[in-house]
């Protein structure tokens, strides 16, 4: 399948723009040294983010390999003015693209069985924190996270970011089975063992829907992308959805 | 309503509107009055809409034929004006009658004359104006054998109708000098860094004197040469004014009809205002840049428009 997709304004560049003085309406940003085709695809961006100010407050728009000459209406804006206009657009633009970028995939839900009997390391996690494990809970099924990554095992999708108060170190000495279906932490990532694997994540619960079926096409509930929310279980849901303990 | 018929274009004669905005982005050009200053007062003194479509003429030689009566106005480089072999003043409402024959003469100080007619210039927009870049063969009179060129023999051209204005003049003391001193207040920009501190000093102290090589797209200068330590660099919008400098280190000060993308270093740009003293210049005139911070720009554009508001036309009696 092919999709056309529209370059998008990403904050990562924003640091990176330098802005000159062209003449006294006009001025240029450069968005890098050499060309490439993000460069370019950036420029295309923050072009479209400023071209319906064209006409209005800015009178024309150049943008070239690694720059875009902004002209705008002096009769209107000051340089200082018409600078700040110009990189706010862009700023938003950036933001909005975050923003669009967070609401895309699709939300899965998984449910979760937390409690000291499927995760193991709760309490000890509870210690460390000084909290409650019930505030350890709440803490990461409240949590909406991304698929940043699939790998290590077939179905392993890696999720973040996970709650900073919740941030934990891999355990010392890994486990040498992770059942499967367990849900687990390590710095500020969380996980499900799609399978029995060794593994040093802490673990907090666990998941009754399987990961990874080699017999379904997608073999996997997610994707690269997709929203991941953990919906609490109690102990009989959890039985009831097929899970083992 | 047809207006004019064309007897002689004299040197080059284009049809422009204030200019083609917005369409950098399909590398077309500006375009529009290379003096606006001329070219509004004309269209005031017609009592027109601004940046209504008038003619402006490099160095003279227009001869027009009225087809009906009208009333024009003629500005910029002083120049004879004649209507019906009887000499009329420029900077000034005149009353023309079907038949009329309307002379110019070859300026005698500055290079752009402006004719403005009551309603402006009935032209068809090309990409929203109607402002004539030969170069890029639009704009102007349309159709195949007139788009994007100057007037010539036997065009024949159309006019708003306006109801008729008591003639207006400029006030004498508001009439421009075109034999002044020219000074180019420069805005440093773009690669000014790439200049040494000794030819910037050089470029701003020096006298420059306007080449043969003088056109609507940009005025190369002679003078001390100046150079970048820029030798490759990626090609880039360049706006209005601006100073470019090739290797051999002879600037050249791009104007309305300039290419829009260019990869010569750029030492900033002249500011519009002197850009149309500038464009008044012709071979062997003598100017010199001056450095301006881009906040004193904008001061003196805003003291500058002050000045202009204050301009009133008398009535002529």
């Amino acid at each position: 399948m092919n999709t056309v997709t529209t370059p998008k304004v990403s904050a990562q560049m924003l640091p990176h723009l330098r802005l000159k003085v062209a003449g006294e309406q006009a001025f240029i940003l450069y968005f890098a040294e050499q060309t490439s085709t993000q460069v370019a695809a950036q420029i295309q961006a923050a072009t479209q983010a400023l071209v319906e100010l064209v006409g209005h407050s800015l009178i024309d728009l150049v943008p070239s390999y690694a720059s875009l000459l902004v002209v705008f209406d002096d009769n209107q804006l000051e340089f200082y003015q018409a600078r700040q206009l110009v990189l706010e657009r862009i700023r938003q633009a950036a933001m909005q693209a975050e923003e669009e970028a967070s609401q895309a995939g699709n939300q899965i839900i998984l449910p979760v069985y937390y409690d000291v009997e499927s995760g193991p390391d709760l309490e000890d996690l509870a210690r460390a924190k000084a909290l409650t494990t019930d505030e350890i809970i709440k803490l990461h099924y409240e949590q909406e996270y991304r698929v940043y990554a699939i790998g290590f095992a077939p179905g392993f999708a890696y999720l973040g970011e996970l709650d900073e108060r919740l941030a934990a170190p891999r355990l010392a000495t890994p486990r040498k089975a992770v059942p499967k279906g367990a849900v687990a932490i390590a710095d500020r990532q969380t996980a499900v063992y799609p399978s029995v694997s060794p593994g040093g994540w802490n673990l907090i619960g666990l998941c009754p829907v399987p990961m990874f079926d080699v017999t379904k096409t997608p073999s996997m509930p997610m994707t690269t992308g997709d929203r991941i929310k953990f919906e609490p279980i109690s102990k009989a849901d959890f039985i009831a959805m097929g899970g083992e303990l | 309503m047809n207006t004019f018929k064309v007897i002689n274009p004299g040197v080059m004669s284009l049809l422009q509107d204030a200019g083609r905005f917005g369409q950098h982005n399909i590398g077309l050009t500006v375009g529009g009055p290379m003096d606006p200053f001329a070219f509004t007062w004309a269209n005031r003194l017609c009592q027109n809409e601004v940046g209504a479509t008038s003619i402006e003429i490099t160095i003279g030689g227009l001869q027009l034929e009225a087809m009906t009566d009208t009333q024009i106005a003629i500005t910029g480089a002083e120049t004879q004006v004649k209507v019906n072999n009887q000499e009329l003043p420029m900077w000034q409402t005149l009353n023309i009658k079907a038949g009329d024959k309307i002379k110019l003469g070859f300026a005698s100080q500055g290079a752009r004359i402006y004719l403005a007619v009551a309603g402006g210039f009935d032209v068809e927009a090309q990409f929203g104006s109607t402002a004539t870049v030969v170069r890029e063969g639009i704009g102007g009179l349309t159709g195949a054998a007139s788009s994007g060129k100057g007037l010539a023999k036997e065009d024949i051209l159309a006019s708003h109708d306006v109801t008729t204005i008591s003639p207006l003049a400029m006030p004498k003391l508001a009439i421009p000098n075109y034999d002044a001193e020219c000074v180019l207040h420069t805005v440093l920009g773009y690669q000014e860094a790439s200049f040494s501190r000794v030819d910037k000093a050089s470029f701003f102290s020096c006298e420059y004197t306007v080449s043969e090589r003088a056109d609507r797209m940009g005025y190369r200068m002679l003078g001390p040469a100046i150079h970048s330590s820029t030798n490759a660099m990626l090609s880039e919008g360049i706006c209005h004014g601006a100073i470019q400098v090739p290797a051999d280190g002879q600037p050249i000060v791009l104007l309305n009809d300039r290419q829009t993308i260019g990869g010569y270093p750029k030492i900033g740009s002249v500011m519009a205002r002197d850009t149309a003293k500038l464009a008044q210049l012709t071979q062997g005139k003598k100017l010199r840049f001056e450095p301006v911070s881009i906040e004193d720009a904008h001061g003196i554009n805003q003291i500058q428009k002050y000045k202009e508001s204050q301009i009133t036309l008398v009535k002529v009696v």
